[in-house]
């Protein structure tokens, strides 16, 4: 049975890696760009489900890592010549790690809601910074650079295409589903889950509670790092906007609309969400929020499991 | 450096005055908070909508008083009918849960308000004009009538909370939930009463704020968090430590605005707040145990 499960699930995956994987060639550029988008916020949104929904900790606070994955990946971008790709990713995840252990350390001494808040405060602190600090981060205007070629420096080196960018994109996210998948399964990822289910139980038995929120936190901001480099290569341009807590605020919505604690269902959630944008803009225009905001209360009261948790209970039945 | 003393009196009136407003938006947050065990998101939005209909209706009416009244009715309204239509439904879930739909609140409150009012802001003006001298500025009465005003309202509410009949029905739900359902107290319209009670304090912290800054859809983010900050640092639900924090905090950031630029300032309580939870995580005034 367990066997048929694991099957199961990498004929899934493959096959819809392998739809992900031709989606660029058979699109038009428009729903390339989005697919790539997707993939990228699904990133993030999965980057947080390690929180919500295996923690049980609400992080309002993913933007300041994502922001800062992105504003390092642009440092590297514009201060070391020529630019070097892998040397960009390294430097944003280093940018985002500092910053989840900075929050980490502080927020982990908090449960629930001042979690939430903690996390709020922070991700505004570092806005705040990077918004005001504009000889150095551009402020409003943000800093614009290109994207590097793949390969090694000096030697072979290819440029991106849109396509092989979406491929790139593509291969970062789904490793990091596996490596995210692994975690969650193993021992340290069950210690999180009865963290979830019973904070008191878990100190009782003897783990300590606070290092490992601390290292949940740390791994969910290296990941949302990740996200904001690969949006940094993609779209060349970093700016204060992806640090303000409107990003945070998303990120919530696709765990909640897509499903928490399922990881593969934020990925959902974030495609469910940005088609919804897509099509609610068409009659909403720029206040698409409004009604996006009432399915979002309306699933969050009628579907709190999410579509994919939602489809899972309807094909179980 | 010379200590720039009639700077700080300067400051320290503004930041008394804007502690006073903080403490009410605050207090209404804590409200809600320490009886109801939801984090309200959706706060600020209250407080920025509180604002735009102290404009409108200080347009057709030219009283601001009135504006005040009415602004906090219609918003204690709106957050009773919030309350039941999204809060209810939630009651005995998860609290995180209702930080999700407060949040989508927000949402939902803010673009309305973009939508109707547009982004512009636009400004109440102020409804005692004297001012009176403080040093080399004029300062003006109006910023004191508000401080007093927001002094008078929280009064008022601990009155109501220590004597009036419902205020003794919502200490008691405080208490004891269970305890207070089998004594005959409508546990869920004591909630929806608080929610509409925190929402009316926060529009009349909207109206009254108003004339001293601009009124736009986004001004309720800013406020939000600073309310999140003094509800932490003064122990979350703990009444009393809220209002206090409130004035510690704006007093911090107005002393800090005197050598930075008031964006700046806010970091400062932003430090206030991690110290706060390096040497005191349940709140500078916390006594609980969590």
């Amino acid at each position: 049975m367990i066997r048929r499960d694991r099957r199961l699930f990498w004929i899934g995956f493959a096959v819809i890696l392998a739809l992900l994987a031709a989606a660029p060639l058979v699109l038009p550029p428009f729903w390339r760009h989005f697919v790539t988008e997707v993939l990228i916020w699904g990133l993030l949104a999965m980057s947080s489900d390690i929180l919500i929904g295996y923690t049980g900790l609400i992080s309002f606070g993913h933007s300041a890592f994502f922001g800062l994955g992105v504003y390092g990946a642009a440092a590297a971008l514009l201060l070391v010549a020529p630019p070097n790709l892998f040397l960009a990713i390294a430097l944003g995840l280093v940018a985002a790690a500092l910053v989840a252990g900075f929050v980490a350390y502080f927020s982990t001494r908090l449960r629930d809601i001042y979690f939430a808040i903690t996390t709020l405060i922070f991700s505004q602190i570092f806005y705040v910074v990077i918004f005001t600090w504009t000889s150095v981060t551009g402020g409003e205007n943000g800093l614009t650079f290109t994207r590097p070629g793949l390969g090694i420096p000096g030697l072979y080196v290819v440029r991106f295409t849109p396509v092989t960018m979406h491929w790139f994109v593509l291969a970062v996210v789904a490793v990091s589903y596996l490596i995210l998948r692994r975690i969650t399964r193993s021992p340290f990822g069950m210690v999180l889950q009865s963290i979830r289910e019973n904070e008191s139980r878990t100190r009782a038995i003897g783990y300590h509670v606070e290092h490992y929120k601390m290292v949940a936190v740390m791994l969910s901001g290296l990941f949302a790092g990740l996200a904001g480099v690969l949006y940094a290569l993609q779209n060349e341009f970093a700016a204060a906007d992806f640090v303000f807590f409107l990003v945070s605020g998303e990120t919530v919505i696709y765990n909640v609309m897509g499903g928490i604690g399922t990881l593969a269902g934020p990925l959902v959630g974030a495609a469910f969400f940005l088609l919804l944008r897509e099509a609610l803009s068409r009659y909403f225009t720029e206040y698409y929020l409004i009604p996006l905001g009432i399915i979002f209360i309306a699933m969050v009261i009628f579907m709190p499991q999410g579509l994919l948790g939602f489809a899972r209970r309807w094909l179980n039945r | 450096m010379t200590i720039p003393w009639d700077l700080i009196v300067i400051q320290t009136v503004n930041g008394v005055v804007t502690g006073m407003i903080l403490a009410l938006v605050a207090s209404g947050l804590t409200l809600i908070f320490g009886i109801m065990d939801v984090v309200n998101f959706a706060h600020g939005e209250l407080f920025m909508l509180g604002a735009y209909l102290g404009v409108l209706v200080l347009a057709s009416t030219g009283s601001f008083w009135l504006a005040l009244i009415i602004a906090s009715l219609v918003v204690a309204l709106l957050g009773a009918a919030l309350q039941i239509v999204t809060l209810r439904p939630l009651i005995g879930r998860d609290p995180l849960t209702t930080i999700l739909a407060t949040f989508g609140i927000s949402l939902v409150l803010q673009n309305y308000a973009l939508w109707q009012f547009g982004p512009i802001s636009r400004k109440i003006a102020e409804p005692v004009s004297g001012q009176f001298r403080l040093f080399y500025l004029e300062y003006p009465w109006y910023r004191l009538v508000i401080a007093a005003a927001s002094a008078a309202i929280i009064g008022a509410f601990w009155l109501f909370l220590k004597y009036g009949r419902y205020g003794i029905w919502i200490r008691a739900t405080t208490q004891d939930r269970v305890m207070a359902q089998a004594m005959g107290i409508p546990v869920p319209w004591v909630y929806t009463g608080v929610f509409a009670i925190g929402s009316a304090m926060a529009a009349a912290s909207g109206v009254l704020f108003g004339p001293l800054v601009g009124v736009e859809p986004y001004m309720g983010l800013a406020w939000v968090l600073k309310a999140f900050i003094v509800v932490v640092v003064g122990g979350m639900g703990n009444f009393g430590g809220s209002i206090v924090a409130a004035i510690f905090v704006s007093l911090l950031e107005a002393y800090a605005s005197i050598w930075v630029s008031p964006s700046q300032a806010i970091i400062v309580s932003f430090v206030a707040l991690i110290l706060t939870l390096l040497f005191r995580p349940t709140g500078l005034f916390g006594s609980a145990v969590r």
